[in-house]
């Protein structure tokens, strides 16, 4: 082997006391990572094929198995860390353009938790959910301007078409291709349960979920896959990709490999052929652009059904989202630079884009400044990791939210980061067959309302504590804020006081 | 609606009143008290209100008695009334009660008047001296129509063209404030308890179909007798007890309909929801409740289908106009008064009922003690309104 100049970044460690030599870890591991050697009666490890993804760690039946940092360092240097060391190495070998899933894990500020919420002391009272209703049902949709009545004095049904969630999160877009069968039955059949939305992501639909129609947001992206008007008035409403958090300005890549029998069949490419998403759509060059597709989506359902624009979030995005509050669209969603992917070139997932919580809050103030935010609903993600990145989203005025990392690790991801491998030792951005069938959809969808009832009650007790018992008066109520080692700039972004003001 | 919008900074969200000063330093270096508008002061409260429903005039004497009777429910930090019906002469003309802090403030504030308004009549507000009332700024009153030619070149119907122009005023005449702006209708408030401030008004000598009154319980010191309620806009007027956790939420939404609360006060906010609900959208006080004070959606599943829709609708289409916290308001309007609690009913608040006099208060003890013998006491649901239309059947 020609030196590569790499050493593991992990180390499997074995108590060789607890180890049965069931060889659990050997089968389990798709990267070959533990190997039986016939002639010791024994298990060994190769740590270069080690991807920290735990599922070994998971199974052995006598914890037997840990993953520790590899203690081998280079010399040390502020400047010239073991990562970029590694990756200069990796990039001299290769010629490559540098590969990573899942969202941006540098070490840039977590807004999120840098703001407080408020709570009631003596003046109102705090209200107990398990005693009185807590309201948290949300309505995504174009608002109009003004009432109309019939000639009778009634008020007339005027409003757009609405979509109704049990609470404020829904299931971001992940393509099928990107991720499993398994995973995507999980999610639908959770979203089901739970009266929420998932989204079939680029890949198209499969034709087992259209019976999840209620529960789907079906997506356009540039490279149109699986799109066709069937598809399109399967689910209640449908989300135009123009961006995607990890990855702004960048298209998709789905390899042929990936591309076989039914995914070949739900994308509507050819099998074994690279299924490309461009940059940009090649017919939106423009925001009026946007609005001839809004308006073509519209018309191949009727009227029937609201629009999401989903875009990232870059530098310029409050005047963005103010062309596309205009541009005939009923919801944005805006995806911030954490948010995850199944593969995007490292350096963009790693320096493009912007923190969500000023996204949203910058969006927020301009359509309000505007006077146009009734115009639209606002849907965040990325990264969206618990019930209080929630609550602290809604009182910045988000209308919803999105989570996918969140939803992934409900169904058994370790975050490993290699999903771009298609090698997932859970079954979920695989189309292996035998790693699929590791991922249950009976336990995933179960988890995956666990996950989110659980985040229910949280923010009907964060709600009550603030003594607020409906959503609606959270959205956008940012004196519930306040934020802790923030400077005057980033307070002044986000509109809230400091902790103590 | 033209040249309405106001830029709201949001990312400021200390708002400053025209009338009150900035904060200062002293010498030492330490911060004077801030005064309403720089600062949200959460307050407890009593309120009170009177109707007669065949719109027959009483004297102010009975709403100082009634409110007199909660004194420990206020601090002696601001005090009000409401009254409607009371300048039957000058009716067809707006009646601006306003404070000036100084003779250079009234003034520019005439000037503007002047170049926007024909004044009919203007006089000093006849107060009584007294020792526990201080520090009284000048208080004047106005009766105008707006002139015809500004009028139409506006563009803006009569009504948004004086709120307008109270907005105006408030906002950009350093140390003027208007504080009551409708037809037959006026506000009078100051800092102080509520039966020290009715009789420094001498509110026993007006004579109206209708009265509220508030008195007050600050968190801490408002220091400002535009900062006492009611709080009003045109004809609307609003007495409130409690602490809304819903106000930034509307706050930022009705800021965006061209309003702009520089006193972060409840009271302010919600007479601004219920006059953009009633004069710009054209809701009924019915249906203002319902937005305001809206079922919860389990009991709208329970509605009949027509109901259902109707309550979905608003609740849909007015979601940042929806009030939660605890609350009691007393909305007094031309012809009428309504009184509406929170949905989860967390303040408290009466109704009684003797021929064609109805009486709400916050405790029952300041409603039998100007009319021992009621035929009838009850208390609203949380959310139920109690609309009451001169000579209609709003009960």
């Amino acid at each position: 082997m020609a030196i590569n100049f790499l050493h593991p970044y992990y180390e499997i460690v074995r108590n060789y006391e607890k180890c049965i030599i069931c060889r659990a870890c050997e089968r389990q591991c798709i990267n070959e990572a533990h190997i039986y050697i016939q002639d010791k009666l024994q298990m060994v490890c190769d740590d270069a094929k080690c991807v920290n993804c735990h599922r070994c760690v998971s199974l052995c039946p006598t914890r037997a198995l840990k993953i520790v940092r590899n203690g081998n360092t280079y010399k040390e240097n502020v400047n010239w860390n073991g990562r970029t060391i590694d990756e200069i190495y990796r990039q001299a070998e290769s010629g490559g353009v540098l590969l990573s899933s899942m969202g941006n894990p540098e070490n840039y500020p977590i807004y999120f938790d840098k703001i407080l919420l408020n709570a009631s002391q003596v003046t109102n009272p705090s209200i107990d959910p398990l005693r009185e209703p807590m309201e948290t049902k949300v309505f995504l949709g174009t608002k109009p301007t003004d009432i109309e009545r019939d000639k009778n004095g009634y008020i007339k049904n005027n409003l757009p078409p609405q979509i109704a969630l049990s609470m404020p999160v829904m299931f971001s877009a992940m393509s099928y291709g990107s991720i499993s069968y398994n995973a995507h039955e999980s999610l639908a059949r959770a979203a089901e349960e739970l009266g929420i939305f998932y989204n079939t992501g680029e890949g198209g639909l499969h034709e087992d979920f259209y019976r999840y129609g209620k529960n789907t947001i079906v997506q356009v992206a540039s490279g149109r896959f699986g799109v066709h008007p069937q598809y399109l008035n399967s689910g209640v409403a449908i989300e135009i990709k123009m961006g995607q958090g990890a990855k702004p300005g960048i298209g998709g890549h789905l390899p042929g490999t990936k591309i076989i029998g039914d995914i070949s069949r739900t994308r509507m490419v050819p099998e074994g052929s690279d299924a490309i998403s461009p940059a940009p759509h090649h017919d939106i060059y423009s925001i009026e652009d946007l609005r001839q597709l809004v308006y073509s989506l519209k018309e191949a359902t009727d009227y029937k059904k609201p629009v999401i624009v989903k875009i990232a979030a870059v530098h310029n995005v409050a005047a963005i989202a103010s062309g596309i509050a205009r541009s005939g669209a009923d919801i944005i969603a805006i995806d911030g630079f954490r948010g995850g992917t199944g593969a995007a070139p490292t350096r963009i997932r790693d320096n493009v884009g912007i923190p969500i919580e000023l996204a949203l809050a910058s969006v927020d103030t301009r359509l309000r400044n505007e006077n146009i935010r009734n115009n639209i609903s606002i849907v965040v993600g990325g990264s969206i990791r618990s019930s209080a990145d929630v609550v602290k989203a809604i009182a910045l005025g988000a209308d919803c939210t999105y989570i996918a990392t969140s939803a992934l690790l409900a169904l058994g991801c370790h975050l490993c980061r290699s999903c771009h491998t298609g090698k997932c030792n859970w079954g979920i951005a695989t189309q292996v067959p035998e790693l699929v069938k590791r991922l249950n959809p009976n336990i995933g969808y179960k988890r995956l309302v666990n996950l989110l009832n659980a985040w229910q009650h949280e923010i009907k007790e964060m709600m009550g504590g603030m003594g607020i018992n409906s959503i609606e008066s959270l959205k956008g109520n940012r004196l519930m804020l306040r934020g802790v080692g923030l400077n005057e700039k980033e307070l002044e972004i986000l509109g809230i006081k400091h902790a103590g003001e | 609606m033209p040249n309405a919008y106001m830029h709201s900074s949001e990312s400021k969200l200390v708002k400053t009143n025209a009338m009150i000063p900035h904060i200062t330093r002293d010498n030492d270096n330490t911060f004077t008290q801030q005064k309403e508008g720089q600062v949200r002061i959460p307050s407890g409260c009593a309120i009170a209100g009177i109707i007669n429903k065949s719109g027959k005039r009483m004297s102010g004497k009975a709403i100082i008695d009634s409110i007199s009777v909660m004194r420990d429910r206020s601090n002696g930090l601001g005090g009000g009334f409401a009254a409607y019906g009371i300048y039957p002469e000058y009716k067809d003309y707006y009646a601006l009660h306003i404070f000036y802090d100084s003779t250079s403030a009234k003034r520019e504030c005439e000037e503007f008047l002047e170049h926007h308004f024909d004044i009919i009549n203007l006089s000093k507000i006849p107060t009584r001296k007294m020792k526990e009332i201080t520090d009284e700024p000048l208080i004047w009153r106005y009766f105008v129509t707006p002139l015809p030619t500004k009028l139409a070149d506006s563009q803006l119907d009569e009504r948004e063209f004086t709120a307008k122009c109270v907005f105006r005023v408030n906002t950009k005449i350093n140390g003027a404030y208007v504080f009551s702006s409708g037809k037959n209708m006026g506000v009078f408030k100051a800092v102080g308890y509520p039966e020290d401030v009715g009789r420094f008004y001498k509110l026993d000598e007006y004579e109206g179909y209708c009265f509220t009154a508030h008195g007050r319980y600050p968190t801490n010191t408002p220091g400002w007798w535009g900062g006492a309620h009611p709080f009003a806009l045109l004809d609307y007027s609003v007495v409130h007890n409690g602490e809304i956790s819903s106000y930034d939420a509307n706050r930022r939404a009705i800021e965006m309909y061209g309003y702009k609360c520089t006193l972060q006060t409840d009271t302010e906010v919600i007479t601004y929801i219920i006059d953009y609900l009633h004069r710009k959208k054209g809701l009924s006080f019915n249906e203002i409740a319902s937005v305001i004070a809206a079922p919860f959606w389990q009991t709208i599943e329970c509605m009949s289908q027509k109901k259902q829709e109707i309550h979905k609708y608003l609740r849909v289409m007015f979601s940042a106009q929806l009030i939660t916290g605890p609350f009691s308001i007393l909305i007094g309007f031309e012809g009428g008064l309504m009184a509406l609690n929170d949905r989860l009913k967390l303040r408290s608040m009466v109704v009684g009922e003797k021929e064609d006099t109805v009486y709400i208060s916050s405790e029952e003890a300041a409603i039998r003690v100007i009319e021992p013998n009621l035929e009838k006491v009850w208390s609203p649901k949380g959310g139920q309104p109690v609309i009451i239309h001169l000579n209609g059947s709003g009960l």
